[in-house]
């Protein structure tokens, strides 16, 4: 179990005392110029060699996607943006970085924009967070007032303005180009790719989007050293990471774990165990509702990393655990979480657009039992041909679901199908 | 995707108070030269708050007019994002999420709730206090089940904690946002797991 002095989020609850003081007593801005005088190769490199994974669900190495930015755009400027539009059901982490412990984020912002040759940042905050908002305003002024941003911001040389930018409630704008559009002023449709970002982002100028998580743990793995990170978790799968624990445990909870904690102990040491014991789990999602589920056999021994994940069919994604007990109707379950990716999708690409609907009109018929069994065939082929067909992840994240209730769940589909067929024979004879 | 619609009844103009005009310059300054299009979401947002918690046509035209789009660009924006309310809302309008986390916490009990509470969904009750809808993911699943009124996060509730929510702010009492069980944000509820070590606001380690 990860201690206490290994956490990077020390003040996750808001317990500890508020404000750039109370930032600053726990280590933040600490040194910070001196890391920046170490140069962006340094920087970047020493990202690399921690490890480190983006937070956001994909997963992809952070240090290798901050070297993807140009070094030279012949005067077109470089934008930095973080992706704080958190909505992939289960996951409530950013929240709490943004309003309890803002300036890793912050701190994080200048280094990353200096580690790509960005002077600006736009933080782009989900609609719906509207206090939390407000507390990284709060933050963000108070960073002002003390010269961490801004002209030579922190004294590093570096000029550096951050913007809190925020959207009205659309899940996709959490994909990084349909965030881009969004924050352009535009609806939240993806763009094809490439260009990637990269090249051409935001105002058409390089971009790199990051995830919150991803941003704010930079700081403290530049001051303790990418060894450290590297020396927590296993080998492409390190360092720590906030998980979210909902559903049918006794205390749900937000915590800081080190990357491939088994499943159990994460939720028997800090979620208060599943509701009626361990014997009484059906199912996890353990990744934020994209991700297939995964039934208590595979629960039993998995353990909470990228490749571990990946290897029983799932995935990490943002490590937003969704527990269900026994007593779950995981049919509704997962027509429930069909019914999100309709009313999300966007509209762009015909197999999303149309497919979503289909898959949870489908999925609702099986969640009474009104669907046949041939159905379900004809319902997976469906998201075959939704999956990998569309310009971003959400055709695919509405997909992944049903796959995943059907790969493990199926008999209890055809069940449910079975009764209810013969409940009808019952009403007929009479 | 949803379908939304303008309302029918619309007033006849719309237009910034001085205060949220000049907030509106400040907000525009965000945003390269030639990019002010960027500050849409910001504008509407105050526009809505100023018009009484739902997006009238009239500002619709007004942000897109001083912001220099054209009125289908801001249109599209203002139907694409559902946080913008094309039909009045309650004083109190009350988000709920009925997302699969919440679900297994009981969403469809505090859906009831606003049925007997409030009345039919997405219909302002007759003393226009309150309105209801069912909403997605709000991001708060570790404090399931939760809704947003207004600008504030309700969160660990239940039948009696929904009931005592609605019922204070019926009678025009101040009440406390966050978790209605008694923790602090999203710790396990009870002794601390993680953190212990830590020094706390009070300068105690817990």
């Amino acid at each position: 179990m990860l201690e206490d002095k290994d956490r990077i989020f020390t003040n996750l609850y808001g317990l500890g005392e508020k404000g750039l003081s109370g930032a600053r007593k726990r280590g933040d801005w600490d040194g910070t110029a001196a890391i920046i005088a170490k140069g962006r190769d340094w920087i970047i490199d020493e990202m690399k060699k921690s490890g480190l994974r983006g937070r956001g669900g994909a997963g992809f190495p952070t240090g290798l996607k901050w070297s993807f930015m140009p070094k030279d755009s012949g005067g077109r400027p470089h934008y930095l943006v973080v992706n704080a539009d958190e909505s992939e059901p289960g996951t409530c982490k950013d929240r709490e970085i943004m309003r309890h412990d803002p300036q890793k984020l912050i701190e994080g912002c200048l280094i990353a924009s200096f580690a790509m040759g960005a002077h600006v940042c736009y933080i782009y905050v989900r609609g719906e967070f509207i206090r939390e908002r407000e507390a990284l305003q709060a933050a963000v002024d108070e960073a002002y007032a003390a010269g961490l941003l801004g002209k030579n911001a922190a004294g590093s040389g570096w000029d550096f303005d951050l913007y809190v930018h925020h959207g009205a409630g659309a899940y996709i704008c959490g994909e990084e180009t349909a965030l881009l559009e969004s924050l352009e002023g535009k609806k939240g449709m993806p763009r094809l790719k490439p260009p990637f970002p990269a090249n051409m982002g935001l105002y058409g100028a390089p971009t790199t989007v990051n995830n919150v998580e991803s941003i704010a743990v930079a700081p403290t793995i530049l001051r303790r050293g990418a060894d450290w990170f590297a020396g927590l978790g296993r080998p492409n799968n390190t360092g720590t990471k906030i998980f979210s624990i909902s559903g049918h445990v006794n205390r749900p909870c937000n915590v800081e774990e080190e990357m491939g904690i088994s499943l159990r102990e994460l939720i028997d040491k800090h979620a208060g165990g599943v509701r009626g014991g361990w014997d009484n789990l059906l199912a996890v999602i353990p990744g934020g509702s994209s991700v297939p589920m995964i039934p208590k056999a595979v629960c039993d021994d998995i353990l909470m990393d990228f490749d571990s994940l990946k290897a029983a069919q799932t995935g990490l994604g943002t490590a937003a655990v969704i527990v269900m007990d026994k007593s779950t109707d995981l049919i509704k379950a997962i027509a429930r979480i069909s019914a999100f990716y309709k009313h999300e999708s966007c509209g762009q690409c015909t197999p999303c657009r149309e497919g979503t609907g289909w898959m949870w009109r489908m999925m609702e018929h099986m969640a009474s039992g009104e669907a046949t069994i041939a159905e379900i065939d004809m319902l997976l082929d469906v998201t075959k041909r939704v999956e990998g067909h569309t310009i971003c992840a959400l055709g695919d994240a509405a997909a992944w679901p049903i796959q995943g209730l059907m790969r493990h769940f199926r008999h209890v589909v055809e069940e449910r199908i079975v009764s209810h067929q013969g409940g009808h024979a019952q009403v007929a004879a009479e | 995707m949803s379908v939304r619609r303008l309302a029918a009844n619309q007033p006849d103009s719309f237009e910034f108070t001085p205060e949220n005009a000049e907030w509106a310059n400040g907000q525009i300054a965000k945003y390269p030269m030639g990019r002010q299009a960027s500050a849409i979401i910001p504008l509407f947002w105050r526009a809505q708050k100023q018009a009484g918690g739902w997006l009238p046509e009239p500002a619709i035209r007004y942000v897109a007019d001083l912001l220099g789009m054209d009125y289908i660009r801001a249109l599209e924006v203002a139907t694409f994002y559902t946080m913008f309310n094309l039909q009045p809302v309650g004083e109190h309008f009350v988000q709920l999420c009925g997302t699969t986390p919440c679900w297994l916490r009981g969403a469809d009990e505090l859906k009831e709730v606003c049925r007997k509470h409030i009345g039919p969904e997405g219909q302002v009750s007759a003393d226009g206090k309150f309105s209801w809808l069912e909403v997605e993911c709000l991001g708060a699943c570790a404090n399931a089940p939760m809704v947003q009124i207004n600008d504030d996060f309700y969160e660990d509730l239940d039948i009696a904690r929904f009931e005592k929510v609605l019922d204070g702010l019926r009678a025009g009492r101040e009440m406390t946002p966050g978790p209605q069980n008694g923790r602090h944000s999203s710790e396990p509820l009870g002794p601390l797991t993680s953190l212990t070590s830590i020094p706390t606001s009070s300068g105690e380690s817990k």
